[in-house]
């Protein structure tokens, strides 16, 4: 089955995305893919309503498809999903990971700084804010009033005085804001289904 | 009937228990959603992020933080995973295997028992089936269509023959609230034999989109007998012409019906989207229709972007049966202050109550076409106005 290569290909997911998600996720997938060559283009993400009104539904889109290229496979797609699993489910498992799990904070943080960062040179920059900005109010706010809410935001957050925002720095913003509570906001939770008697432990069977 | 679904069931059973002998993986379809979602508006999902951190007083937090970002980012991604969209339209997926292969995505070998039943099943379907229907069919056409009151009979028996070639099995709920002269029938749409499930209970006057292929055949030999109102989809674009037309029809109270499919297209049984409202905006009575196909024995669904007329009215000849429920509602009028869109919604919320279905606000054209702006300017303005409400309540202070 297709579904069973792909957890081949993708070892990193096995630990981190169950079986039942991925086969349902592999279902979404193939039901996106309009042309039916096994891989999605930025036109199969933009024919969801939902995502075509979101404001930043462009810069999401972006996420997925790798530097300069038009398609994504499943493989792909599911690396960029990946990202927003529970950090809970990880604990669950017995082997830690070999190298950090997509779904930790600090990926989830880079996933959202690069929906700011479009030339991904590690800095947010002050047009580069103003961009994202701009796509979130519409036409709603004035060029002055969203330059100085960009203004204050970049004066609260860097500090190393290059007018811009790093990493490290989006990092921090993000520790300060919550401390006390760590229940991050970039989570989606994935219903899963209990296949009917698909577990080790009912194989010893009755025949 | 009952032994039929009792031998769905085994089958299922059958698969489900093949696959856990063998431990292959079992593709569970799901018809719930793939995601919890958590239904808060926009609102309050930022000022939730935004609390979840400072323990400062709301008033007093900067205007727009970095974080916010991350409503809209999950949300994005959310829709990636599951909408509400785009699912409906594609035929709906089953739970238990009804032994057609077109509906269940764990065909494959599991025992020679449910392999030999699925060949039996074939056989009866294409054997039987198939050419009694056609048969039937072939006697239908040298009945001529009228519709004056004397032929309203052969009208009805005409239908009735369509109905019994496609072995549909009816159920008519509520038949006194049945359409009457002058006004206008409106039902939810999810193929073409919506249209002969409904006339072979009662006489209406069609208004549709002109089809080419067999269909336009099919329309085209309904105008020479009845006055029924075909449209071009460029015409379709002018509503005054429509509302005209439809208006004209209506106002002669000795003419049947008007029969009307407001979502525009095919939507597959499970919700009713978004409703037209150029129906709506004659004065006229409205009698709401709501037609439920029991996906168990065949779906109905008419993927028109997959599958042409001729291969649908194959598929659908060679189903178990096609069985629905149609309930006739009490007549609605558009009430005093009540514009045709709000008419259309209450009438939408009672059809989609009557039958089980999901009320989805989307139209029913994003199958084909693209979403408007509009409802992305309406979201920009809600942030904007989140980011614009707390400057004013600081130069306040």
């Amino acid at each position: 089955m297709v579904v069973k290569n792909c957890l081949l290909l993708c070892p990193v997911f096995v630990s981190a995305v169950s079986h039942s998600q991925i086969t349902r996720l592999y279902s979404r997938f193939t039901s996106l893919d309009k042309g039916e060559n096994g891989t999605l283009s930025r036109e199969d993400f933009q024919r969801i309503p939902e995502l075509a009104i979101n404001p930043l539904g462009d810069r999401i889109i972006n996420a997925f498809f790798p530097e300069g290229e038009d398609q994504v496979n499943f493989r792909g797609f599911m690396r960029t999903l990946a990202h927003f699993r529970p950090i809970e489910d990880n604990e669950k498992n017995k082997n830690p990971p070999t190298s950090e799990p997509l779904n930790s904070r600090t990926n989830k943080l880079l996933f959202a700084f690069r929906l700011y960062d479009l030339d991904r040179d590690d800095k947010i920059s002050r047009d580069e804010l103003l961009q994202v900005l701009r796509m979130m109010v519409g036409v709603n706010i004035s060029d002055e009033q969203l330059g100085s809410i960009a203004d204050r935001t970049i004066q609260e957050a860097d500090t190393n005085g290059d007018n811009s925002i790093s990493f490290s720095e989006f990092i921090k913003a993000d520790d300060q804001r919550h401390e006390r509570t760590w229940k991050h906001r970039l989570d989606t939770h994935i219903v899963t289904y209990v296949t009917a008697g698909v577990t080790n432990a009912g194989s010893t069977g009755t025949r | 009937m009952k032994s039929l679904l009792k031998i769905f069931e085994w089958a299922t059973l059958r698969i489900e228990r093949g696959a856990k002998e063998k431990n292959h993986p079992l593709y569970k379809p799901y018809s719930n959603a793939i995601i919890a979602k958590e239904p808060m508006s926009l609102e309050e999902e930022i000022k939730e992020i935004r609390r979840s951190g400072s323990n400062k007083d709301l008033d007093a937090a900067p205007e727009f933080e970095m974080s916010d970002i991350f409503y809209f980012a999950r949300r994005g991604v959310e829709s990636i995973m599951d909408d509400e969209v785009t699912k409906r339209f594609s035929a709906e997926e089953l739970e238990s295997w009804n032994l057609l292969t077109r509906s269940n995505h764990n065909f494959h070998y599991i025992s020679l028992r449910l392999t030999v039943l699925w060949g039996l099943g074939l056989l009866i379907r294409y054997g039987i089936l198939l050419p009694l229907s056609e048969r039937t069919i072939d006697q239908s056409k040298n009945d001529p269509l009228s519709c004056n009151f004397m032929s309203e009979k052969v009208h009805l028996m005409c239908y009735r023959i369509c109905v019994r070639a496609l072995t549909a099995i009816i159920t008519y709920h509520d038949s006194e609230n049945k359409p009457k002269n002058g006004g206008i029938c409106v039902a939810n749409h999810t193929s073409p034999i919506d249209v002969i499930i409904l006339a072979s209970d009662g006489c209406y006057a069609m208004v549709g989109q002109i089809h080419g292929g067999l269909m336009g055949v099919i329309q085209r030999s309904m105008v020479k007998a009845c006055p029924h109102i075909w449209f071009e989809r460029s015409e379709v674009k002018d509503r005054h012409l429509v509302a005209k037309r439809l208006s004209d029809h209506v106002e002669d109270k000795s003419k049947l019906p008007i029969l009307i499919f407001p979502e525009g297209t095919c939507i597959n049984n499970t919700s009713v989207m978004m409703f037209k409202k150029g129906s709506f905006e004659i004065r006229a009575t409205v009698y709401p229709v709501a037609i439920k196909y029991d996906p168990r024995f065949g779906d109905a669904f008419w993927n028109s972007s997959k599958f042409g007329m001729v291969n649908y009215l194959l598929r659908m000849m060679s189903s178990w049966a096609i069985v629905c429920s149609v309930w006739y509602l009490p007549p609605m009028s558009r009430e005093e202050g009540e514009d045709a869109v709000q008419f259309a919604n209450r009438v939408k919320a009672a059809i989609a109550r009557q039958g089980g279905l999901v009320d989805l606000l989307w139209d029913g054209g994003l199958k084909r076409g693209k979403v408007k702006d509009t409802f992305k300017e309406e979201q920009q303005k809600l942030y904007s106005k989140m980011l614009v409400g707390t400057q004013e309540d600081r130069s306040r202070s």
